[in-house]
């Protein structure tokens, strides 16, 4: 039972910095119809941004200045980039970002290296906050959920308390109208998409000590990031927080409960072959969680695909 | 604009009838006889590596074209096809009994059908939809596959991945593929075959459909067409292609790995494939062979060489999305006109300072380079032939000065030679 | 009294709360020219859309010769003869004039999906397109992009497309939409041309087009038909009268 709850907080913990990717991934997506691909190096760009910071002023500097620079380049990408892009249809604006990652991993490289930067919790954030059982829970991973919390708190007060919010939910669903209302939508969307990626650098800061600042780090969370969007069903914010928190816990789980293939297989009733060594299955027969926790959430994703293509949260894909 | 395209409509539809085979064979037959010959002008075992390469890079950029350029489907993980034949036919290659009964040139079929057989089962509902969803569902299906490949070792043969020996197939005529230049052969062959059929398919009913489905699926549904059977008989024959060319990767590189299925070769094919041009049958075929010698060159002289992939990608995105194949074409309403010559001159006052201003600019980054990553006391650096201290200032001066000239007089001539341009696409004598 | 060509049976459609389509009668014979009109807002288009499945119906059937539509995919509909033009033209841009006019051909002549013709060397295909071409006067543009036509040229080849398939059942959403008078007067015989021997059914703004080409016409106001005859019938009915022709000359004028 203890370990249950040890889980919950880790994969909250995971389910939470999903979100705050998903969120803005969404966020843009649903705004402009672009999936965002180098929204997982804006993250990226966030750690590394804060490493940098936080070597001169200290970690609070950058946990505050990153996503804005952040979101500054990412606005600029906007204005500069995908807008010129847009003209030639989504496809083209699709490649575009996906261009874009590759680069974005290169120039961190080509800046920083390839190793791992030294970017670690800050020292009044080092300790133990409290121990379930033995299970010792540190205090940054608290820090992670009210950072990520407050953060989510406070983009739903903008989104639905506030007219600037107002505005961006009426152009979700009727770009044109709000344009004609005397808006400016391309304003608006170059907002959006700061604010988006400036979400994305705040994972970054908050992520990189403990999941590592290296320059594969986009890529490793990215594919993570665009599933989450596609079985929360894309566009849908809450589908993007449901996803967001369901791949956090089963990941997690997988990972700390060692379940057998075989266990799963005998229990459904289907007894393991005689000789394992020469069945072409063997490999399959000896799979644990742990080692397929990694890849659970695409097979949930062509599950989802399969039995409801627009997603948990999706609106009917027209 | 209506203007400029419209040619004698008699003429066109005389030409329709009649020249249009002799037209289109052309090209063909002047491929097949530079492809037959080449060998004989690059005779070293490295340069036939290289052509095998672009060959491979051929089939599999112009299957992935199927999808991207005429079917509007844009995948993110095109190299699982590939990646899967080869592996199919790795593991023929290593089943003795069959293999030896086999001649190896047949083995690509194989590569093929099980590419296919793949394509049939992620297309049965990836192929739901174009656009964003598509791309996304063959991001995961792909990320899927290639993470299997340590999880599902009997086949995919973990982190070593698979190898065999291609010479153990039934000798064909004698030959048993021992030397690099009979596989070259073997190679080409195959290049010739799959892109002939590949045109083909594109001139079939099902193949026109596909264009169609790209441009207006709605349209085309109210004509009869089932988008989705469009979007998956265009799939199923990509996944075909794609798999002959992981099974000429398997048959000239002997091993596969992990390194064949996952993103980032499936990021490699839509860059060569972007490169090269969507829009046109011919473009991945450019675009394959600018590529693999962008690659074989940059990644001999620099460490940074993705870096500028990377840039080049971006440029194209942003400012050439038609590809190298898009830029060409653009000239032949200059060429028709009888006006091309007139380009040459402004082309030379700006492209090639441009050229140079770029070369500069790539000498600062790598420079910059240097400074910040070479191991202390490794002050020395070379590039363009010339050895020098990248601590001093002085060949950081040259290089400013050199993109600065480079790139502004481009800019400064730039106007003329949109001048040029655009008298060299009006019809009628000069204004 | 044979089957209808196409018959409407309490056909209604709801968005939301909105009932836009609210529960429609109608039976158009074959080879009957059928006009809809009403103001704007009356749900023309959509019942138009519900017809031919892009939206599905809230509740009511659709039949086209006496065979029930519903839950069929509009490329089913389309091959059991039902073909449709768009308010907004809805045309191949990138492709030729020609290759239009093949695409909309390649169905109807049985080429399905096949891999195994080549489009260029059959003469069915290429000689059927050239006679649609040729209805439409558009076979001196055959090799231009159909995006860089004119406005009406890009609307005849929409119709074009539309009969090309051979369906029997056509339906023109708005042919003359933002049409000069030379350009509805062209398209307007042109109509007349290409379906002769088929049954029409056309939703239209134009009084002109529908007094001249319409065997009877139905009136859409507010989702629901309140009148249905000819054309001199309907003209004198008070009704419509007060629904749609006041409301109209009073736009005019």
């Amino acid at each position: 039972m203890d370990l249950v709850l040890v889980n919950l907080i880790d994969g909250l913990v995971t389910g939470l910095l999903l979100f705050m990717l998903s969120a803005g991934l969404t966020l843009i997506f649903s705004m402009m119809g672009v999936l965002n691909f180098a929204h997982a190096s804006f993250y990226m760009l966030g750690a590394y941004f804060a490493y940098q910071i936080s070597i001169a002023l200290g970690f609070w500097m950058g946990l505050l200045i990153a996503p804005l620079i952040v979101g500054v380049l990412g606005a600029g990408v906007e204005r500069y980039g995908l807008r010129r892009v847009h003209q030639y249809g989504h496809v083209p604006e699709l490649i575009f970002t996906f261009g874009l990652a590759l680069l974005i991993e290169e120039l961190v490289q080509f800046i920083w290296g390839k190793n791992q930067m030294p970017y670690s919790v800050p020292d009044v954030l080092n300790f133990t906050a409290f121990a379930i059982s033995g299970n010792s829970i540190p205090a940054y991973k608290i820090f992670m959920i009210f950072i990520s919390v407050g953060i989510f708190l406070g983009l739903l007060y903008v989104l639905t308390k506030t007219r600037v919010g107002m505005i961006i939910q009426a152009a979700l669903s009727y770009p044109r109208t709000v344009e004609a209302l005397g808006h400016n939508v391309p304003l608006i969307f170059m907002g959006v998409f700061g604010v988006g990626t400036a979400l994305a650098g705040v994972a970054g800061v908050i992520a990189g000590p403990v999941l590592g600042t290296f320059p594969g780090m986009a890529f490793v969370l990215g594919s993570i990031v665009f599933v989450t969007i596609v079985i929360g069903g894309l566009g849908s914010l809450w589908g993007a927080l449901v996803a967001s928190l369901l791949i956090g816990w089963i990941t997690t789980f997988a990972k700390s409960y060692n379940i057998e293939m075989e266990n799963i297989l005998n229990a459904i009733g289907i007894s393991t072959p005689e000789d394992l060594s020469e069945s072409v299955f063997r490999d399959f027969w000896s799979l644990t969680s742990p080692q397929i926790a990694d890849i659970l959430p695409y097979i949930l994703m062509v599950l989802i695909l399969i039995f409801r293509p627009a997603g948990l949260f999706g609106k009917r894909i027209s | 604009m209506t203007d400029q395209l419209s040619t004698d409509p008699a003429k066109a539809v005389e030409r329709m009838r009649a020249g249009s085979m002799t037209l289109s064979l052309a090209p063909w037959v002047i491929a097949t006889v530079v492809l037959v010959f080449l060998p004989m002008v690059f005779t070293n075992n490295s340069a036939l590596t290289i052509m095998n390469q672009m060959s491979i890079t051929i089939v599999f950029a112009l299957a992935y074209n199927m999808l991207l350029g005429q079917g509007g489907m844009l995948s993110f993980g095109h190299a699982v096809y590939a990646g899967v034949g080869g592996f199919a036919c790795m593991h023929i290659m290593n089943m003795s009994d069959f293999f030896e009964t086999i001649p190896l040139v047949i083995l690509p079929i194989f590569g093929g059908l099980f590419g296919m057989g793949l394509a049939m089962i992620v297309g049965s509902f990836s192929t739901r939809s174009a656009g964003t969803v598509f791309a996304m569902i063959s991001l995961g299906v792909g990320e899927l596959i290639a993470a299997c490949s340590v999880i599902i070792v009997a086949f995919f043969g973990g982190e070593e991945g698979i190898s065999g020996d291609r010479t153990y197939a039934q000798p064909f005529f004698g030959v048993e593929f021992l030397q690099q230049i009979e596989v070259y052969y073997l190679t080409i062959a195959w290049l010739i075959i799959s892109a002939a059929l590949m045109y083909l398919w594109s001139r079939t009913p099902v193949g026109r459909m596909a264009n169609a489905v790209r441009d207006n699926p709605e349209r085309a549904q109210f004509l009869g067409y089932s988008a989705r059977w469009v979007r998956y008989y265009s799939f199923i024959a990509s996944g075909f292609f794609a798999g002959i060319a992981g099974g000429l990767f398997a048959i000239n590189y002997e091993i596969l790995t992990e390194e064949n299925l996952n993103t980032a070769s499936s990021g490699v094919i839509l860059l060569v494939t972007f490169l090269g041009g969507v829009g046109f049958f011919f473009g991945p075929i450019i675009g394959a062979i600018a590529f693999t010698l962008l690659q074989t060159v940059l990644s001999l002289s620099t460490e940074l060489w993705a870096f500028y992939a990377g840039v080049l990608f971006v440029a194209t995105v942003m400012f050439f999305p038609g590809g190298l194949a898009g830029l060409i074409m653009m000239h032949v309403a200059a060429f028709k006109l009888g006006k091309a010559s007139g380009l040459i001159k402004p082309y030379l006052k700006t492209l090639l300072p441009a050229a140079i201003g770029t070369l500069g600019l790539a000498a600062l980054v790598e420079m910059t380079f240097h400074l910040r990553h070479a191991a202390t006391g490794d002050d020395e650096m070379t590039i363009f032939w010339t050895t020098f201290s990248s601590h001093d200032i002085l060949p950081w001066v040259i290089a400013v000065v050199i993109t600065a000239v480079g790139l502004g007089i481009a800019k400064v001539t730039a106007p003329s030679l949109k001048e040029a341009w655009n008298e060299a696409n009006t019809a009628g004598g000069a204004s | 009294m044979s089957t209808p060509a196409l018959e409407l049976t309490g056909l209604k459609k709801s968005f939301g709360k909105a009932e836009i389509i609210r529960g429609i009668d109608l039976s158009i014979g074959k080879a009957e020219r059928h006009a809809i009109i009403g103001p704007n807002g009356a749900g023309k288009s959509t019942l138009f859309n519900l017809i031919t499945a892009r939206f599905a119906p809230t509740s009511g059937t659709v039949k086209l010769h006496g065979e029930n539509l519903a839950g069929l995919e509009p490329f089913q509909i389309n091959r059991k003869g039902l073909s449709r033009s768009f308010q907004i033209t809805n045309i191949f841009p990138a492709m030729t004039v020609f290759e239009n006019v093949r695409c909309a051909l390649l169905w109807s002549q049985g080429y399905k999906y096949s891999f195994w013709h080549l489009v260029n060397s059959k003469r069915d295909l290429t000689e059927g397109a050239e006679a649609i071409l040729d209805q439409i006067n558009l076979l001196e543009r055959r090799n231009l992009p159909a995006g860089t036509l004119s406005y009406a040229e890009q609307r005849a080849l929409e119709i074009g497309i539309t009969i090309a398939g051979g369906a029997d059942v056509i339906m023109l959403d708005e042919p003359t939409a933002g049409m000069s008078n030379t350009e509805t007067d062209y398209i307007t015989d042109l109509i007349l041309k290409v379906t002769a021997g088929k049954t029409l059914i056309m939703v239209e703004h134009d009084m002109g087009v529908v007094f001249g080409l319409a065997d009877r016409i139905s009136v859409l106001v507010y989702g629901e038909i309140i009148a249905t005859g000819k054309p001199a019938d309907v003209r004198a009915d008070a009704r419509v009268q007060e629904a749609y022709l006041g409301a109209a000359l009073e736009a005019e004028h």
